[in-house]
């Protein structure tokens, strides 16, 4: 479908998922909360996953982190990381993978943070785990990776602890943790939710031109569409446990293939309808315990029709590079649906 | 859902705001808090001099990054904050030192509705009672009058009645804003201060909270604070907009004539940073005003313009001397053209010693 995909196993796809499934077993029931999703990041890419809460899309960063507890079941066809296979790989070289060659970006930095330990000691730790350096040479590492984030005066600031950062400044913090080994993997989950907008700016520069300096593929997780607009180059839409739609992130926010692209889009204020009401998608996201029959979206849909209902839209391919999972994509393409 | 109401019937709306009644007035209120040891106190100025009006029916939009004073102003202006210095006026009475019965107005009057919709509803009561409650405590209302009301305000934002007996766990984060919304109007208020009321809320939802806010605005002429960062969502709800910056206002008017020529530098590089809803803006943010400097800490501010020392445009003077709001003098008409400005009815304040400068610079960046 993709070029980028055809070509991705020679040159080796920084991420490549296939059939990716997630369930929560505990309380005696299963509760599946990401249902077969396919990823694909190349290196140097910025991959938006765009989703609500509850679709899955955190949990999918967590199981290909392998950082899963003994109540969740992670089943894939295919898990490769910059073409290593980590679905072979025992625990302790999981572990060592972590870090050195795809690492994860958590949203709340403040409780990813070890409060009792200085963030020197915190950043030097993946040095002396990974590299085998000594103290001093970890904390000098930790002194330039925070001057490469952005730290003002970071030889004094080394020996802090967390608490004494603003939140802006911790979550620079994680991602200088994040990309310390040069990681090709960068996993970035909500990392600027909790943020201003001019705190939010600088993250975003970093990432991006982490990106370009270290030609790094990066997943970024987010529920703001503006972050996406921003930054995306390729762009893939969850609900309810399931990739929607996904595909060139010009064309699927331009003309989306999916009702529910199309709603979100729709119902973000915009300086057009100043005083008007926005466009709603009625209803909230259904909990992954109990997803409706046929198409997860269909109780919300303003296009829903009968078959909707009872048979679930795969995700097919509709045009160039772009796949969409919808009975009636293609008449919203064609924009035949008023 | 309800349906949307047809566009404005009240004669309320039809007169422009600030010839309607004037409900809540705040002036130059004052909040500081101290902290660490009693040797050596640390002084936090979290909300310095700040003024503001709200007449009946208008939506005022606050803006500003955090630690920049905005929910300490939004508790003392519901009365869950005392202010340290200033007067805030509801109906023409000074709640602020006055009586207990007076204070007691306010409280009445002037209500709020949390960010967190998980945390802001206790989870042993039932939907009934949460709503009830402020009825109950101005011990207003026979206990069927109450649950009457209830219903009547169920009704209002979007439930149904028969959903009072339930408990808050059973509600999605959308339903538990709603049922805020309606404990927030059960005692008929002349005010809703909303403390980043949407910002928990995912997309989808956060624009039935929006609608739903416009809807009850325009049927119960209801004035409207509205706090939050997200610069957007002010934008599409308010009237009048206040960009906050450590405490003070930075810049105040017209929604539009902020958003669309923001005069004061902090207002310009906090519009550049935030990413846009089109991919046509895409790499509008690689243009923005990048801010030097620390990010700002209400703990010992700095003296003169609190923003000097992140400001491009800073002088001796901003170091000196504190801004007070004005209003920017245009020399001509023409030049006004030039700045982007609307000539007549232009109503905006700005704390800046060189506002000109800014708006001139801004235009020529275009």
């Amino acid at each position: 479908m993709d070029i980028r995909e055809t070509t991705a196993v020679d040159e080796v796809a920084a991420l490549r998922v296939r059939d990716l499934s997630v369930t929560f077993t505990g309380g005696g029931r299963e509760v599946r909360a990401v249902r077969g999703i396919d990823l694909d990041v190349a290196k140097g890419e910025f991959v938006a996953l765009l989703g609500e809460s509850g679709s899955g899309k955190s949990v999918t960063a967590r199981a290909i982190m392998g950082l899963t507890d003994e109540f969740t079941r992670v089943d894939a066809a295919e898990l490769r990381v910059s073409g290593v296979d980590i679905q072979a790989l025992g625990e302790n070289e999981r572990r060592m993978m972590r870090g050195e060659r795809m690492s994860l970006v958590l949203q709340d930095a403040l409780s990813a943070l070890n409060p009792v330990m200085t963030i020197g000691n915190q950043i030097g730790e993946l040095f002396r785990v990974h590299r085998g350096s000594t103290r001093k040479q970890a904390r000098a590492s930790a002194v330039e990776l925070l001057g490469l984030v952005g730290i003002p005066a970071p030889a004094k600031r080394v020996d802090d602890y967390p608490h004494q950062f603003s939140g802006g400044m911790r979550q620079r913090i994680l991602i200088a943790m994040a990309i310390a080994l040069e990681p090709e993997m960068l996993i970035a989950d909500e990392p600027t939710t909790a943020l201003d907008v001019t705190v939010q700016a600088q993250i975003l520069d970093l990432l991006g031109s982490l990106r370009d300096q270290l030609g790094m593929g990066i997943l970024l997780i987010t529920h703001d569409l503006g972050v996406v607009m921003e930054v995306a180059d390729r762009l893939a839409v969850m609900y309810a446990g399931r990739i929607v739609e996904r595909g060139d992130a010009d064309t699927v926010l331009d003309h989306p293939a999916h009702p529910y692209t199309e709603a979100l889009l729709r119902s973000v204020p915009e300086a057009g309808i100043r005083g008007r009401d926005l466009m709603t998608i009625p209803g909230s996201p259904p909990s992954p315990a109990q997803t409706p029959p046929g198409c997860s979206f269909n109780p919300r849909c303003h296009m829903a029709i009968d078959i909707c209902r009872t048979v679930r839209p795969p995700l097919v391919d509709v045009a160039d590079g772009r796949a969409s999972a919808c009975h009636r994509s293609e008449e919203l393409l064609h924009a035949l649906v008023s | 859902m309800p349906s949307s109401v047809e566009p404005v019937l009240d004669p309320l709306f039809s007169t422009p705001i600030t010839e309607r009644k004037l409900v809540l007035e705040a002036r130059d209120l004052r909040r500081t808090f101290t902290s660490g040891s009693r040797l050596n106190p640390t002084r936090v100025s979290a909300v310095d001099g700040v003024s503001l009006q709200l007449h009946a029916g208008e939506t005022l939009g606050i803006v500003g990054e955090s630690g920049c004073g905005k929910s300490t102003l939004a508790r003392m202006l519901v009365g869950l904050e005392r202010p340290d210095g200033g007067s805030l006026t509801y109906h023409g009475t000074d709640v602020t030192r006055a009586r207990r019965s007076d204070r007691r107005l306010l409280r009445t009057g002037v209500q709020m509705i949390f960010q967190d919709p998980y945390t802001s509803l206790d989870p042993r009561m039932s939907v009934g009672d949460i709503i009830a409650e402020p009825m109950a405590a101005t011990r207003s209302a026979s206990p069927a009058a109450r649950r009457e009301r209830v219903a009547e305000l169920l009704g209002l934002v979007g439930l149904a009645p028969d959903m009072m007996s339930r408990y808050p766990h059973q509600f999605s984060g959308g339903q538990r804003q709603r049922i805020g919304i309606a404990r927030a109007l059960a005692l008929d208020p002349d005010v809703l201060v909303c403390d980043e009321a949407v910002s928990a809320l995912d997309v989808s939802v956060q624009a039935q909270v929006i609608n739903l806010l416009g809807e009850l605005q325009r049927r119960l002429g209801v004035a409207i604070m509205f706090i939050a960062h997200d610069l957007s969502v002010v934008r599409h709800i308010a009237d009048n907009v206040a960009v906050m910056y450590l405490g003070r206002i930075a810049e105040q008017g017209g929604t539009e004539t902020v958003y669309g020529s923001p005069a004061h530098p902090y207002t310009q590089a906090l519009l550049s940073a935030t990413p846009s809803h089109s991919r046509a803006d895409r790499g509008k943010l690689a243009r923005r005003r990048i801010l030097s400097g620390e990010p700002p800490s209400p703990v010992n501010p700095p003296t003169g313009c609190r923003f000097n020392p992140r400001c491009w445009l800073a002088t001796d003077e901003c170091r000196t001397t504190q801004p007070p709001l004005r209003e920017i003098a245009v020399a001509s008409p023409t030049v006004a053209a030039d700045l982007g400005l609307r000539p007549v009815g232009e109503s905006r304040v700005v704390a800046c010693h060189h506002a000109e400068k800014a708006l001139q610079e801004a235009a020529l960046v275009g």
